[in-house]
């Protein structure tokens, strides 16, 4: 394979057919081919126009409550004795998650193209109760596609949704998890073209959901580069963050992308471990395939089957990644690593009893790579993590796997 | 080699009367009951097959094409044994047009030059993909053209005069009309709507057009090849193989028998449409 050139801009994609390099593009079925285009045209329109960034900037104060702090984690970094240790708050927003950055942006967009109904995927549910948290805001019926299984281990989420509004759909095909819930959510999407609106979670999809929920979510990076440089008169040595799909990592690495001196690291699930089958480390251990409207790496076998993928935590359980990250990954401008189901848990524990935050378990996966990190650059040097979630959703599964019940 | 499709399609103009297109998936519920069911085809009636390749996440389809996929996965089936089951067909059959219906990244792990030598070589005939617009469609279509593999495009409910003119570049043998906004296998065709979109995709593309999506009974079957040039049936035709696996019944024998009532329901259409 032959090494992509370095690009002299690493912020200007995607181009004009919604390519990252390589990646991305609008692979979907014909009946929706209009609609992604009248999508892709909708917001280049909203992007511009003050207007609407605006309305956003009022909602994302007043409603999700941003800025979001950045917060000296002072014992973590005393335990690891080695870098300084930020943490970029997004489980403080409203709903405890970084997703409603980008619901918000999406609704706004949905009521200005004049859709009436509103459907989503969720894994964790996170994705799922930040949808139906505007949508009942905005007064919209709201449909959430989540798997079978998710439904189940994340029954927090699925009382919230339906306290919310909205109507929660099962989804028993494939392995009951992410993928086939944004199988599902694709399906009705299909059926419903006239006044449907489907609010993608991940910055994955087809163009141009990959540049909108990137640019919804860059809100983190950019409140952090500017936190950084207020508290510490410098930027940050290293910016970290959980990628599953990718998200939370894409809008803190972002504004970051032209700082070459700044090291961006994506921590993927490696589940039971890479070289086993339950894992979900996309970039790890995947190649580039074409999957949900997009291509980008993809686990999955010789024939293309798509795998079914492994992890502690249902927000990172998708055998795909955004195309930018696979993009950045290519290129060489983000380092990709990854964590156990184990890891995470014991980083899950120590983060509570240090610092008094209980993560959710995917933002645990990046809190679990701090250790060797703050080593690795020493004292003096600064990191920031992104930290997309709280915790509270979680403590059943922790505590099903620490053998307490609760 | 000679054009299957076109030929085909030629044939039948001339007797005025639509195609019936028999959509089955590859290795449903296993290799052998398929090509027992492949090879009767053409005797219960199928001017042309569509075979479809099973992928894991078949965004496109419906509850009975889905579970077909999974049928088939389970069963065994891979690329390579999709292609030996048309192989094994040609055997027996050198006029029937096979098309292969399926999703992109069963082909993207193939590669595109080597699954179109492939396929070419095992007798196949056109390729129908569903999530590849015409817009990402290039390298496939250059692999395609290269083989002489004909390159079948969708247009749907959706697709305006301006996009009809994208999805005619490059496209050959027939067009695929998916004649409801949905799923397959799960709203109903309306031979009134149909017709008009019919004669548009027709005029545009100046190539024969094919409806499904819509279609499960010989009714409405009949009522579509009064206004198309073919009738595709698909879900239908695998939920007779869900049937037989639940109450045992020969799997073959049930998809056979249905195919016959269909193909007899599309080339009776016009004739009694004369008559009566």
């Amino acid at each position: 394979m032959t090494v992509p050139l370095k690009p002299n801009d690493y912020s200007a994609y995607p181009d004009a057919q919604g390519r990252f390099g390589a990646f991305g593009g609008r692979y979907v079925a014909e009946t929706l081919m209009p609609l992604v285009l009248q999508l892709g045209d909708a917001y280049a329109a909203a992007k511009v126009d003050p207007a609407f960034q605006a309305e956003l900037r009022g909602y994302l104060t007043h409603y999700v409550g941003r800025p979001s702090p950045l917060y000296f984690a002072e014992r973590l970094t005393a335990h690891f004795g080695g870098a300084k240790i930020y943490f970029k708050r997004e489980e403080l927003n409203h709903t405890g998650a970084h997703k409603i950055n980008n619901c918000m942006g999406q609704i706004l967009l949905a009521m200005r193209m004049g859709k009436t109904r509103i459907i989503a995927e969720t894994g964790a549910g996170q994705h799922g109760v930040a949808t139906a948290t505007v949508c009942a805001r905005f007064g919209l019926p709201c449909i959430i596609y989540m798997g079978a299984v998710d439904v189940e281990r994340q029954k927090p989420n699925v009382f919230r949704m339906n306290l919310l509004g909205a109507e929660v759909r099962p989804v028993h095909s494939g392995a009951s998890t992410l993928k086939d819930a944004m199988n599902e959510a694709m399906r009705d999407w299909v059926g419903n073209v006239e006044d449907t609106y489907y609010i993608i979670g991940s910055a994955a999809g087809p163009h141009p959901y990959p540049e909108m929920v990137r640019d919804f979510q860059a809100v983190i990076g950019t409140e952090t580069r500017a936190q950084m440089l207020e508290a510490e008169g410098r930027l940050p040595d290293v910016v970290v963050a959980c990628v599953g799909g990718g998200s939370n990592a894409i809008g803190m690495f972002h504004p970051f992308l032209n700082d070459e001196g700044v090291r961006l690291i994506g921590v993927e699930a490696s589940g039971h471990g890479v070289h086993t089958d339950k894992h979900a480390a996309t970039l790890t251990a995947g190649r580039p395939g074409v999957l949900h409207g997009a291509r980008s790496y993809l686990l999955q076998d010789e024939d293309g089957q798509v795998l079914e993928a492994h992890s502690i935590s249902a927000g990172l359980d998708y055998p795909g990644v955004g195309p930018e990250h696979s993009f950045l990954f290519d290129v060489g401008r983000a380092q990709y690593i990854s964590c156990t189901d184990d890891e995470a848990l014991a980083a899950f524990q120590l983060c509570a009893e240090l610092e008094g935050i209980i993560p959710a378990l995917e933002s645990a996966h990046a809190i679990a790579k701090l250790g060797d990190l703050a080593r690795d650059i020493g004292k003096g040097g600064i990191i920031a993590l992104c930290l997309s979630g709280r915790g509270d959703k979680d403590i059943f599964t922790v505590a099903d796997v620490l053998g307490r019940s609760i | 080699m000679p054009n299957r499709i076109d030929a085909r399609f030629s044939a039948l103009k001339a007797q005025d009367r639509a195609a019936f297109v028999a959509y089955v998936m590859a290795g449903d519920p296993d290799a052998a009951t398929a090509l027992e069911i492949l090879r009767g085809l053409p005797a219960a009636g199928a001017d042309i097959i569509e075979l479809g390749f099973p992928f894991s996440d078949p965004m496109a389809e419906g509850v009975p094409i889905q579970r077909a996929a999974q049928r088939a996965l389970k069963g065994g089936m891979r690329m390579k044994g999709v292609l030996e089951l048309v192989r094994a067909f040609r055997q027996g059959d050198a006029e029937t047009p096979v098309i292969l219906m399926g999703y992109l990244n069963n082909l993207e792990a193939y590669g595109h030059a080597a699954f179109a030598r492939d396929a070419a070589e095992a007798g196949a005939d056109g390729l129908i993909v569903v999530d590849c617009p015409p817009e990402e469609a290039d390298p496939l279509a250059d692999a395609l053209d290269a083989e002489g593999l004909a390159l079948i495009r969708l247009a749907t409910p959706t697709t305006d005069d301006a996009r009809l003119e994208v999805v005619a570049r490059r496209t050959s043998g027939f067009v695929y009309y998916v004649s409801v906004a949905g799923v397959t296998g799960t709203k109903e065709a309306d031979a009134d709507i149909v017709a008009p979109a019919v004669a548009r995709v027709r005029e545009a593309t100046g190539l024969p057009v094919a409806v499904g999506f819509g279609i499960r009974t010989p009714e409405r079957a009949a009522a579509i090849a009064k206004v198309a040039d073919a009738a595709v049936i698909g879900s239908a035709l695998v939920d007779e193989i869900a049937g037989a696996l639940t109450d045992g019944t020969p799997a073959a024998a049930r998809v056979l028998a249905l195919a016959k009532r269909l193909a007899d329901a599309v080339h009776g259409a016009r004739v009694s449409e004369t008559v009566g």
